[in-house]
């Protein structure tokens, strides 16, 4: 199924969802649609933070392309009225710090973002460069989370961070890998230092982080960023043309990624994904995915066995 | 300890085709029509390399050098750099090929190019005329827009094609040193096209490897190369 044929059923279930399992957001929207996004609690505060963020990975490195700047204005504006706040980011994604940036300027809306991004450097001395060039291209004071990027020099970064988290220069903390990498020193971390966050991969067909690493989450305070929630668009291409469970309906999707999404934001040590796109279309999908009901433990188990069989 | 096994060209790719089509297009907008003075120095060194005299030999050479000492600075570290980052270390490279390609213009004694060049040294002469006359017309033939053509000494496909092309029957040792950056450029963007699932991923490679042969045929064979001085 084509993610743009959902365009219409997500603004039917956008109308129609009228049950959230959790807080609702209390931005305000022309379209109302920003109230129904869910949003979970970032254990280390309580803050509550809507389950679906942005990613840049590829998608927001477009140069100085004006034309693309444009449209990626457009989808961080789109995803903003639509009640997302996170939007991630690396020094590593080429231009996508400062494409974010231009966009936040254009838009006059950084007051509203959860800013995220990375220090991404194997050199332990160039770790507060780095963090100071990132918040020049975001056009940021004070980042709301800084995350030590595929554990590259974590310990002295992490060291780093914690000083500008004490100095309120950050306010929250964490570290990331993907693609199931460096599993074992990631729980090594989470079980032995102070951090607020983790970012990793999981999704329907790469479920490895539940074994240990989402339960050790939940037991030691630490929110869990998802990235890579469609395997960079594979899942969508993997389950398109094959046909959606007939109980679709009472899980509140009406797509498979919405489908897909669903499933990693239900687990409950999960508090936000972050899929990247360039489509506003996408962008509205993928929110319309934290509005209604999430999918419960049964729910969970049937999905992840009907997606099995395909 | 990263595991470098499970990682994928893909991992490594930082941009999209589209973006990567509309750099292209960014470019050839903001050069046009340096198109046109890049393509008749194009024909310059292919005429040189047809009919060598030591002064053609010469001003092929420069043509060379100053070609890539453009396409380092305005593609490698003026526009690609803004999509990649890694470009910031290939663009040394690029520079170093083309104050290379000039010192060999410079020489003393400038390796001349081979005369007759024989059934490898012709090839080498097609290469090197699909690298100038033809290479625009890849994009178009594998569905991107004509605007997105890369053209000799504007953009390094053909650029290194070119090279490697007219260093196949150059004598000497120099030439044979300053393949190493096309080759490896060519390479490079064989990986980059692959990836990005453009179906003109091969051409560039496979006219490397042309030449290259051609390059150990004449060199091996010690056939064709004349020096006009």
């Amino acid at each position: 199924m084509d993610r743009r044929t959902f365009l219409t059923g997500s603004a039917a279930l956008a109308a129609a969802g009228s049950l959230s399992l959790l807080n609702s957001a209390r931005v305000s929207s022309a379209t109302g649609v920003a109230d129904r996004v869910a949003r979970k609690p970032i254990p280390s505060s309580g803050e509550m933070l809507p389950i679906v963020g942005l990613g840049s990975w590829i998608t927001f490195n477009v140069g100085n392309d004006p034309v693309l700047l444009d449209e990626c204005t457009n989808v961080i504006g789109a995803f903003l009225d639509g009640g997302g706040r996170m939007i991630d980011s690396s020094p590593m994604y080429g231009s996508a710090q400062e494409t974010i940036g231009h966009a936040l300027r254009k838009l006059d809306r950084a007051k509203q973002v959860f800013s995220t991004d990375k220090i991404w450097t194997s050199s332990e001395s160039a770790g507060p460069g780095q963090y100071a060039e990132t918040q020049a291209k975001w056009g940021v004071e004070t980042f709301d989370l800084m995350q030590v990027h595929n554990l590259l020099a974590w310990e002295e970064h992490l060291d780093m961070l914690a000083e500008k988290k004490a100095a309120g220069e950050v306010r929250y903390v964490g570290v990331t890998t993907s693609h199931g990498r460096r599993h074992g020193e990631l729980e090594q971390i989470m079980s032995s230092r102070p951090i607020d966050f983790v970012q990793l991969t999981y999704n329907i067909r790469d479920r490895e982080a539940e074994r240990r690493l989402l339960p050790l989450a939940k037991e030691r305070g630490i929110a869990v960023i998802v990235n890579r929630p469609y395997q960079r668009g594979a899942l969508i291409r993997a389950f398109a043309g094959k046909p959606l469970p007939l109980w679709v309906g009472e899980i509140g999707a009406t797509s498979w990624p919405q489908f897909l999404l669903k499933f990693i934001l239900s687990h409950p040590a999960v508090t936000c994904a972050i899929p990247a796109t360039t489509r506003v279309a996408h962008v509205r999908e993928n929110l319309a995915s934290a509005i209604g009901e999430l999918p419960d433990k049964a729910a969970r188990t049937r999905m992840a066995n009907y997606a099995g069989t395909l | 300890m990263t595991d470098w096994s499970s990682y994928a060209p893909a991992d490594f790719l930082l941009f999209s085709p589209r973006v990567y089509e509309r750099l292209f297009e960014i470019h050839n907008a903001a050069w046009w029509p340096a198109h046109l003075v890049a393509l008749a120095a194009g024909a310059a060194v292919l005429a040189s390399v047809l009919r060598p005299t030591p002064f053609a030999c010469r001003a092929a050479f420069a043509v060379l050098g100053l070609a890539w000492l453009f396409v380092a600075w305005a593609w490698f570290f003026d526009r690609y750099q803004t999509i990649n980052w890694a470009a910031a270390y290939v663009w040394p490279f690029a520079a170093v090929e083309g104050l290379l390609l000039l010192a060999v213009a410079a020489a003393p004694h400038a390796p001349a190019f081979a005369r007759p060049p024989g059934l490898a040294g012709w090839l080498a002469v097609a290469v090197l005329g699909f690298a100038i006359g033809a290479y625009p017309l890849a994009a178009a033939i594998s569905g991107r827009a004509f605007d997105a053509a890369q053209v000799f000494a504007i953009m390094p496909d053909p650029t290194a094609i070119a090279t490697l092309a007219a260093l196949a029957v150059a004598e000497g040792r120099l030439p044979v040193i300053a393949m190493a950056v096309p080759l490896l450029w060519a390479v490079i963007t064989a990986i980059t096209l692959a990836t990005l699932g453009w179906p003109d991923w091969f051409v560039a490679p496979a006219l490397a490897a042309v030449a290259v042969t051609c390059a150990v045929v004449l060199r091996v064979g010690g056939r064709g190369v004349v020096n006009p001085r």
